[in-house]
């Protein structure tokens, strides 16, 4: 039986290596089809009614008018009189149209009556929020107050990040067609294909075995694009009434802003202490935040420093803006943007420089305290921190002040549970079949690899086919999981299928199949390497009958795990004299266990950088209370990062000895974890006072320079 | 039958807006395709079209597509949901984040903001028409050797303006790849990406060049 374990470095074909994405030719040609390019025959528009209100009530609804249109086929009602709106933009009526002139034309003539009813769309003041503000118990632990006390140096400052949306590219949505009566296809936008059915089963009242699940791209997800959604359902709904015709659903830009985006926001007043020496002895934090109308979990505070002597409170608001979705590392960016911070204002009011402050406490980060040294050492010599830090405040005169900062971050990433169908062709062909879905983080290149190293046989000799929940089912992409789930069981099922081979082929080698390997396109036997058959000859041995193994997760070995450490480094400049900030460099070192593909384990860090980037500096879900609507639902003005905005990278990924043995980690979160801090803490090293909240905006840091630190103020 | 023979021409020295009303509102009630009409104001000849749907026919990829579309209708929904060409995709749909960029008249442009009627006798490439039979456009290879993409979602619209972008800065510095490329926006975080490939192709275009001078 096969011994479950990852070959050693002078065994992997492919592992570790530099190999371009599979779907990459036909994402470059626009031969890549995703959801939202499908024309189906027949396909109808859908389209919603929505709620101009933040909170409302219906009162009533008529779309007589809209029935009568030519060209509308169907129409349901989603909230109906009575109901009850709790954001901007919810769906009160749905429609469908033979093209999306008609279903615009038809939404407007849709009369709908509302009650308004009082709102709250911001969350910078929790006390402000009144009711709507929903307080944790208070937690502690040592003795707080006895260490404030005898800290040499405490800091009290203001820290925060808003709500920001995920502005996929490919707008949510999808579309659905009856095959018969009993039976659904559907195409959506998903980062869960083989969830997909079992979420709409049971709101349409049929067996998720009717329901067929297609997608072979999506267009970004980010942890937004989990369950079908109400659109998905509603696709369905209209495609029942329209008799069948598919019905597409894909959300206008100003939607898919307001309701499906939505990373909950967290601020925190923050009070800590150090000795004299650098040692942290005591934290507190009063913090508070929104996801929307459901409660909102408090980020992990203080972030991975296990500071002795703490307490800490939180207060969801509960307000009427979009409902919150899982946006990359859940928690995770806001805690490093308030903790990472705090603790770099700590450094600078005992003009130590962070590095060695973070150094001497590093202990406190509990086990991953080897990997945060060696990786703070490296970024450290990457970016030349000795040489080019200085004390808080760049003395260079003119109005361009530069600085540098840092932040660590962590995550879990062990791999979800998952299967595939690996079959092994008599021509010497190989097939992987999982109902997974490749967000553009390389997950069908990554099958190819595990499956090709395990052969030793060229990458083009691996067919990867995902997408489909007739395949094998696996496990949402979420969370840093789909990496270490899919590369465990290609490599589980490819050695179960190596097994059945050498059985096969071990009378023609005269050897024992447990004498037997596969290495540079050969079956040979291991103690005498001369002994051997060809890939496809021994293949061939087959007859006409495929192997097919099925690879699972969790299974035999360790071939997955869990818990990453990583360090960033920013280099930023800010022009004092208009607020604006500038990126340089940001240095990422990076831990993921066993890296499959260099190259795009290192695109997933370039990735995270950018996207952070862009929320230091540029995001922000930008609410109105007056109106209670979201003031820039579009793409002017909720900014992304454009490609001349992002300064330059270096990124170092951790692997080999103390890495490689850990097995397959993901990596989708960990690095967008510290950008905020990590530049914040820059921008204040610059300009010499902490710019509180995130992003990093022109007027926020003339603000925090006029008010020389402001509330930040060292006490 | 040619489009042109359906034109109802008007002439005269001038259009009110009363008249210009006046043609539309009899429009309405006109069957649901009709051909442009042409009247003349100031001296030159407009092509009035609409509201219903009129033929037109777009030259896309060097192909001659015929489509009915409403005046309002733009390039973008006309390739995507009437052609079936969805290489350029519908992001912002309001001229900010160029994943919907395509080539017309040689030139790069939004393809959201250009109406279709708008496009009509001028050559248009999309990303589609980029590789020759099944030889990827040295650009596109080098999106592909540099990484530069992952959802893959804004890619198109990146590989066209970059075509568009090397095709009159063959020669570029790295300052002028982040000018002239900032008007096409990625979520997934890929610039490191593209930038790596605008260089890359832009060696393998001028090695082609050079190529072609000492042959």
């Amino acid at each position: 039986m096969a011994e479950y374990k990852w070959p050693d470095a002078d065994k992997r074909t492919w592992i570790g290596k530099r190999v371009s994405r599979i779907d990459g030719p036909d994402k470059v040609s626009g031969r890549a089809k995703y959801t939202y390019d499908l024309n189906r025959p027949g396909m109808l528009f859908g389209i919603f009614v929505r709620c101009p209100y933040a909170h409302a009530k219906v009162v009533s609804i008529d779309t007589s008018a809209a029935e009568k249109m030519t060209g509308v086929k169907a129409i349901k009602v989603i909230q109906g009189p009575g109901s009850e709106i709790q954001w901007a933009g919810d769906e009160v009526v749905a429609l469908a149209a033979v093209d999306e002139a008609t279903a615009a034309a038809a939404v407007q003539a849709v009369k709908v009556e509302y009650e308004k009813l009082p709102h709250l769309v911001v969350d910078t003041d929790p006390v402000g929020a009144g009711p709507r503000g929903k307080s944790t118990a208070q937690e502690s632990e040592g003795d707080p107050d006895k260490a404030f006390r005898e800290s040499a140096a405490v800091v009290e400052g203001d820290y925060g990040v808003p709500v920001i949306t995920h502005c996929c590219l490919e707008a949510h949505g999808q579309i659905s067609e009856w095959t018969d009566k009993e039976h659904l296809l559907v195409h959506p936008s998903t980062q869960n294909v083989s969830g997909i059915a079992t979420q709409m089963g049971t709101p349409l009242g049929m067996p998720p075995g009717n329901i067929k699940v297609h997608m072979d791209h999506v267009g970004g997800g980010f942890g937004s694009k989990f369950g079908p959604d109400r659109w998905g359902i509603v696709t369905a709904q209209l495609s029942q009434l329209a008799g069948g015709k598919p019905v597409k659903i894909m959300l206008e830009r100003a939607s898919e802003l307001e309701v499906a985006g939505c990373r909950p926001s967290t601020y925190a007043r923050v009070k800590v202490g150090a000795r004299q020496d650098g040692t942290i002895v005591a934290w507190e934090s009063k913090s508070w935040g929104t996801g929307g109308v459901q409660p909102s979990g408090s980020p992990p505070l203080p972030y991975i420093f296990k500071i002795p002597n703490y307490r800490k409170q939180y207060t969801s608001i509960e307000n009427n803006i979009g409902p919150q979705r899982a946006w990359r590392a859940p928690n995770h960016p806001q805690a490093a943007a308030i903790t990472m911070t705090a603790l770099d204002d700590l450094a600078a009011a005992l003009a130590m420089d962070p590095l060695d402050f973070f150094l001497k406490n590093i202990e406190m980060t509990g086990a991953l305290a080897p990997v945060f040294t060696e990786e703070l050492h490296k970024a450290a010599e990457l970016i030349d921190w000795k040489k080019n830090w200085h004390q808080r405040g760049d003395t260079t005169p003119g109005p361009i002040k530069r600085g540098l900062g840092l932040s660590i971050h962590t995550w879990g990433g062990r791999g979800h549970n998952g299967n595939c169908d690996l079959t092994i062709h008599p021509d010497g062909s190989v097939e992987v079949k999982t109902g997974s879905q490749d967000l553009g983080t390389g997950t069908r290149t990554a099958i190819r690899i595990v499956a090709a190293d395990a052969f030793a046989i060229p990458l083009e000799g691996v067919t990867v086919k995902l997408g489909d929940n007739e395949y094998p089912p696996d496990g949402g992409s979420g969370g840093s999981t789909t990496i270490g789930g899919v590369s465990a069981f290609t490599r589980r099922a490819a050695l179960d299928a190596l097994d059945e081979l050498y059985a096969k082929v071990a009378p023609a080698l005269d050897a024992k199949p447990e004498e037997l390997e596969a290495w540079a396109g050969a079956i040979r036997v291991k103690n005498a390497p001369d002994r051997k058959i060809a890939w496809k000859d021994a293949c061939a041995k087959l007859g006409v009958t495929p192997i097919t193994t099925r690879g699972k997760n969790p299974g035999p070995g360790n071939l997955t795990n869990s818990g990453v450490g990583g360090v960033q480094m920013a280099d930023a400049s800010v022009d004092i004299e208009t607020g604006v900030v500038k990126m340089n460099r940001i240095v990422a070192v990076q831990d993921c266990g066993l890296v499959i593909n260099t190259k795009l384990a290192e695109s997933q860090c370039y990735g995270s950088l950018i996207m952070g980037v862009s929320y230091a500096l540029y995001e922000e879900k930008i609410m109105d209370q007056a109106t209670g609507r979201m003031l820039n639902p579009n793409m002017e003005f909720y900014k992304l990062a454009g490609i001349g905005d992002i300064g330059e990278f270096v990124v170092h990924m951790m692997g080999g000895k103390g890495y490689d043995e850990r097995g397959v980690v993901g990596l989708g979160e960990p690095p967008v974890v510290s950008p905020g801090a990590a530049i914040s803490n820059a921008v204040a090293n610059a300009i010499g006072v902490r710019v509180p909240y995130l992003p990093l905006t022109p007027d926020r840091v003339l603000e925090a320079l006029a008010k020389k630190g402001g509330n930040n103020a060292r006490i | 039958m040619n489009d042109e023979d359906n034109n109802e021409k008007e002439s005269g020295s001038g259009i009110s807006r009363r008249d210009f009303l006046k043609v539309s509102g009899i429009s309405l009630s006109v069957p649901l395709v009709v051909g442009h009409r042409v009247i003349t104001v100031a001296g030159a000849d407009v092509k009035i079209y609409g509201p219903g749907k009129a033929p037109i026919t777009l030259e896309i990829n060097g192909k001659r597509f015929p489509a009915e579309v409403e005046p309002r209708d733009t390039l973008l929904d006309t390739m995507r949901n009437r052609l079936d060409i969805t290489g350029a995709k519908r992001v912002c749909d309001r001229g900010t984040c160029g994943a919907c960029t395509v080539i017309m008249d040689g030139r790069p442009v939004y393809s959201c903001s250009v109406l279709a009627i708008e496009a009509q006798g001028k050559p248009i490439s999309t990303v589609e028409g980029l590789a020759q039979n099944d030889t990827l456009h040295p650009i596109q290879q080098a999106f592909i050797d540099n990484d530069g993409q992952q959802c893959g979602f804004c890619t198109p619209g990146f590989v066209v303006a970059c075509k568009a972008f090397l095709d009159k800065n063959p020669n570029p510095t790295p300052e002028e790849v982040k000018k002239g490329l900032g008007g096409n926006l990625c979520r997934c975080g890929t610039y490191v990406g593209v930038r790596a490939a605008v260089l890359q192709a832009a060696k393998a275009h001028g090695a082609v060049k050079g190529g072609g001078q000492h042959g």
